[in-house]
């Protein structure tokens, strides 16, 4: 394979990081011996395989490849990298049906207690954050990941910056995610909502997550256009501040360096508004300038037309991003933190509806010209319908936010229909749109494998949704009633129990709810891996075909 | 020259984006934040309020580690009906050592702030065991491997120091005692109860769960349930005082 005429060579960052990675499975396996805990051992263990992994992929990839490195252009076009968006996107859906999956069956522990078998690894409250980290971080992290690296490639006409970095960013974010996944069914937790993975996988995450930020960036900087392409500044405000966020919300202290649990480095009301910062902003950042930076690309893309307007786009980026980092104490209405506090989220959480709108008008507006193409083409239809989604969900946050209307709702499963209509609507079909674009484009498939199987999809998940989020408004809504409902003599009216015998039925409908979506995923895997398999090659190549990794 | 015009320095320069970026997200966090390590209303001037005791501080570390705040609230809002179900509405400063904090975002079962004294131990290990034992309707999940799960007292001095650390008031005298005393608590024959309460105010010390030797989950976490919300006398407390 080698041309002889180029004397091969490890780079020096095969050879650093082989290196980097000898010595720390090295140290992992010494903290595996002297680990104070079980989870810890195992984690330990699993990290020390994982670097030998690390050091041996390093290693064959290089005796597998050419002498010299993928040319940056060939024939004057961009040799563009799509190895780790492949494996990104294949693990997106790989996860996201292990997340929906995990989502069905705690949905179905609330209505069938017996489900949770007594048993501390698969109870209620260990598997709740296997949820939330299996669709947010896992599902939607992957997804993130995959279409930045394509759209940031794409849009600046250059190969993915760095060689081995974007495989180190794949492999390690997706490693993190089975270290802090195996955590939570060992007890391994901060129990910080959506930040449970312990100290150590947080430190990982760290060096992933600015890794990432650099390939991207480094990818900019050798971009051909002039202009950063508006997805571009979303990814990056959702990279940076994600960065930002997970320093501010995490610093703890371990007990040891050779145990799991540690204590956080904030207590009382201060941590309680550093999570919300975090955790509103995790939605605001993750869930939605990454997912809108999805939507800038992949919808004018699929439609083939110009997004609507470019100078509402940029007072939208601004707007979104100055104004959702102050929502984060509505999380907290009417609790042990000052009312000012409190004011000034409200506040600004309803103003946030203003932007939110903006994109959505900027996203349904590109359709102009080409709404006729939702009748025939479902792919399109589902990144409509998800910006639809965002926009319900962006005008009941805000009216969530008000502090009337959120005595009423907080605690209750009305926020857990509020998350889901944008977690299944917006994040969810944005991800399906994106990923039936993205695989074919990658693989370089003139198309997907079938259209009508998209059209099952759509539809058995809309009507999934339809039901898990209306059960959800209903019991929500109704519990909160009941709780603060009098007799006529003045009594509470209902003992806590009664509240919640009266959830029954409804958490039977949105077990189903969920269980449709999860259908309508399986269905979708089908069609990628058909896609893939057996789908029909492009036949002009516009890209050279990646030495095998 | 317009403003979209100017706008262009940030779609042509990464590094400009990238700061225009963080700057504009820090300041929300900045105003919201930083005022409430320093305003001095921020936390109640209370009494009562003191750190975990070795064998509470394990039964939270159960309480954590078992999900418990992703179905229980352990913050009584200050409405009519939640303190009548509940009681006086909670303080910033019952929850002041905790690290983290526990106040949780959802009530799939009745806020914890208040639960202390409100039932029997027995009552606790047989819910905890098998809930649906006591309360039919319940959709909790049973944690019965908790009455089977030996405590290593030797290990929690650590984690009282690592809180010291970040800032929960324990002394030398209870990072010291800290084996001891968590023994102690679960077993009034014990010979050290009498210096135990002197160490923690209000402390209960009873056999939680009914059993005899090493102290259990079991016992942590019960010892923990029986605390919460006891600490301050709201007899005594001064509402005016703290208006804010």
């Amino acid at each position: 394979m080698s041309q002889p005429s180029i004397p091969k060579s490890m780079t020096i960052g095969e050879s650093g990081l082989a290196v980097v990675f000898a010595v720390t499975a090295f140290l992992c396996v010494i903290a595996s011996a002297k680990a104070l805990d079980a989870p810890f051992a195992f984690h330990a263990a699993l990290s020390a395989a994982a670097s030998l992994a690390a050091v041996f992929f390093i290693v064959n990839r290089y005796f597998e490849r050419p002498a010299a490195l993928p040319p940056q252009e060939i024939n004057g076009r961009p040799n563009y990298n799509m190895g780790p968006i492949k494996f990104s996107a294949f693990m997106a859906m790989f996860w996201g049906i292990a997340g929906f999956l995990v989502g069905l069956i705690i949905a179905s522990q609330l209505a069938w207690p017996a489900l949770n078998f007594d048993l501390p690894w698969i109870s209620f409250g260990r598997l709740r954050p296997l949820h939330t980290s299996a669709v947010i971080f896992a599902f939607g992290g992957n997804v993130l990941v995959a279409t930045s690296f394509y759209v940031v490639q794409k849009s600046c006409r250059a190969r993915l910056a760095g060689d081995l970095a974007p495989w180190f960013v794949v492999l390690g974010y997706n490693f993190f995610i089975l270290v802090a996944g195996t955590g939570y069914l060992l007890g391994v937790t901060q129990s910080k909502e959506y930040a449970e993975p312990e100290w150590y996988a947080d430190l990982w995450l760290t060096i992933v997550w600015v890794v990432y930020l650099l390939v991207f960036l480094a990818t900019i900087f050798k971009r051909k256009e002039p202009h950063i392409f508006v997805a571009n500044w979303f990814y990056l405000a959702f990279i940076v501040t994600i960065a930002v966020l997970h320093l501010g919300n995490n610093p703890a202290l371990p007990v040891s360096v050779f145990g799991s649990k540690s204590y956080v480095a904030w207590g009382g009301i201060q941590d309680a508004m550093f999570q919300w910062w975090y955790g509103h902003n995790a939605v605001g950042f993750f869930l939605t300038a990454g997912f809108l930076a999805i939507m800038y690309y992949f919808i004018p893309k699929r439609a083939e037309r110009p997004i609507y307007s470019y100078r509402l786009s940029i007072i939208h980026f601004w707007a979104l991003i100055f104004l959702y980092i102050w929502a984060g104490p509505h999380h907290l209405h009417y609790t042990a933190l000052p009312d000012w506090t409190q004011t000034l989220g409200m506040t600004f959480s309803i103003m946030l509806w203003m932007p939110s709108w903006g994109g959505m008008i900027n996203g349904l507006m590109t359709l102009s010209g080409a709404w006729d193409k939702l009748r025939t083409d479902p792919v399109l239809r589902m990144l409509v319908v998800s910006v639809a989604f965002y926009g319900m969900s962006t005008f009941e946050g805000p009216m969530m936010s008000i502090k009337v209307v959120n005595s009423l709702s907080h605690y209750t499963d009305w926020t857990i229909g509020h998350v889901h209509s944008g977690a299944l609507g917006w994040v969810g079909f944005v991800s399906f749109g994106a990923l039936y674009c993205l695989v074919p484009w990658a693989w370089n498939r003139k198309g997907l494998y079938s259209l009508k199987l998209v059209n099952w999809h759509f539809w058995i998940a809309t009507l999934g949704i339809v039901l898990y989020i209306s059960a959800m408004w209903v019991s929500g809504i109704l519990q909160g009633l009941m709780w603060r409902a009098y007799t006529s003599l003045g009594f509470l009216e209902y003992s806590f129990i009664e509240t919640v015998e009266a959830m029954h039925p409804f958490y039977i409908i949105r077990a189903a709810g969920g269980g449709l979506f999860l259908i309508g995923a399986l269905i979708m895997a089908y069609n990628l891996w058909m896609t893939v398999r057996v789908g029909e090659q492009e036949a002009q190549m516009p890209v050279a075909l990646q030495p095998a990794e | 020259m317009s403003f979209w015009t100017r706008h262009q320095i940030f779609e042509k320069n990464s590094i400009i984006l990238v700061v225009g970026i963080l700057l504009v997200i820090a300041i929300g966090g900045l105003v919201e934040i930083t005022p409430l390590f320093y305003l001095k209303s921020t936390i109640e001037k209370v009494d009562g309020v003191r750190p975990y005791t070795p064998l509470e501080l394990a039964g939270r570390n159960v309480y954590v580690r078992e999900g418990c705040y992703l179905c229980h609230s352990q913050m009584v809002r200050p409405l009519r009906d939640e303190v009548e179900r509940y009681g006086h509405f909670s303080l910033a400063a019952e929850s002041m050592f905790d690290h983290p904090f526990q106040w949780g975002s959802k009530r799939t079962g009745p806020d914890l702030a208040r639960v202390g004294a409100k039932y029997s131990d027995d009552w606790h290990v047989t819910h905890l065991t098998n809930p649906r034992a006591i309360v039919p309707q319940s959709v909790m999940p049973g944690y019965p491997f908790l009455s089977r799960a030996e405590i290593d007292p030797d290990a929690i001095a650590g984690d009282m120091r690592t809180l010291r650390t970040v800032g929960v008031p324990y002394s030398d005298e209870q990072i010291a005692n800290a084996a001891a005393d968590l023994k102690a608590q679960a077993d009034p024959d014990n010979a050290g109860t009498d210096a135990f309460g002197k160490r923690y105010a209000k402390a209960v010390v009873r056999n939680f769960d009914g059993k005899t030797g090493t102290p259990t989950e079991m016992d942590a976490l019960i010892a923990y349930l029986q605390m919460l919300g006891t600490l301050v006398d709201f007899k005594i407390y001064n509402e005016k005082a703290n208006l804010r």
